[in-house]
């Protein structure tokens, strides 16, 4: 009955972060807006990875099969970041 | 899937080979990560090269029927966690329940994403296809890879599915699989479909 209450109150912080984040759309912050609604993604899947994926209980192994994809997206994401966004600078 | 009480050859134990079951389908979990980080990619590229027409077309988006089905997403997901526990626990007309809950949501999900592509086409921001204003551009390539990346996943909540169908009819996994194994890697792919989600949606619609 433990787990069920654990994913009962992972639902409800689930629910509260979509809440947060619509919010957030609306406040005025300007260019801090993404890094709060990715911010709340990433939250987001933590929760998702953790309780619902059960990444909680899984062995080193597995938590490095699932992490390695999103150590390859920080890779595209680092190279193509590192080219668009200073193609304005100076030479 | 009928409960295995013997490994197949290539195991020494079922313990081992149940670790390589979820390790095989984690590792095919990662490549779908990759196919979705391309999208994600076009999109942020076309956000830095294009800011005020990105966040004018995200504006224009349906902010309000994407956060239901974020809700909708996330509960069915949580339905899916607590059928896995009542498949270990053995309590498998409650587990056929809650499928059929998660399996209703997902449904409900994609009714709202196509009424949502109506609207659209109503708005007249579908690329080619509605008679409205948008001509090429910055405008027109947001709501193309909008199209290709909601498409793309609405796929995948199709396949999900019928991967979660396939527990109640014909594997019966609710029934037999006390281990959970084939219940719980049909759950770690809904599960994923749920985090794709949860980037899509701050990516189109609520750009600011």
């Amino acid at each position: 009955m433990k787990a069920v209450r654990t994913i009962l109150f992972a639902w409800a912080a689930l629910l509260a972060l979509l809440g947060l984040t619509i919010a957030a759309s609306f406040a005025p912050l300007g260019h801090a807006l993404p890094f709060v609604s990715y911010g709340v993604a990433f939250a987001k899947t933590g929760i998702v990875a953790w309780i619902f994926m059960e990444l909680r209980v899984r062995d080193g192994l597995q938590r490095i099969a699932l992490g390695a994809g999103f150590v390859w997206l920080a890779i595209l994401f680092t190279l193509l970041f590192a080219d668009n966004l200073t193609r304005g600078w100076p030479a | 899937m009928a409960e295995v009480s013997r490994p197949q050859p290539q195991f020494p134990t079922l313990a081992r080979q149940r670790e390589a079951d979820h390790l095989g389908m984690l590792i095919f979990l990662t490549t779908e990560v990759l196919i979705f980080g391309g999208l994600f990619a076009a999109l942020f590229v076309l956000r830095a090269e294009h800011s005020a027409e990105y966040v004018k077309s995200s504006k224009g988006m349906h902010l309000w029927l994407g956060g239901i089905n974020t809700a909708v997403l996330l509960t069915s997901s949580a339905m899916v966690a607590l059928m896995v526990e009542a498949v270990r626990a053995g309590r498998a007309r409650l587990a056929k329940w809650l499928l059929m809950g998660a399996i209703a949501l997902g449904l409900a999900f994609l009714a709202i994403k196509f009424t949502e592509y109506a609207l659209e086409y109503r708005d007249g921001v579908v690329p080619r296809l509605s008679p409205g204003n948008l001509q090429g551009g910055p405008d027109a390539l947001f709501m193309d890879l909008y199209f290709a990346a909601t498409g793309l996943h609405a796929l995948h909540v199709a396949a999900g599915l019928v991967l979660l169908g396939s527990l109640i009819w014909p594997f019966g996994a609710a029934r037999s699989d006390s281990s959970a194994a084939f219940a719980g890697n049909a759950a770690l792919y809904w599960h994923l479909v749920d985090v794709i989600w949860l980037f899509l949606y701050p990516t189109l619609y609520l750009a600011r």
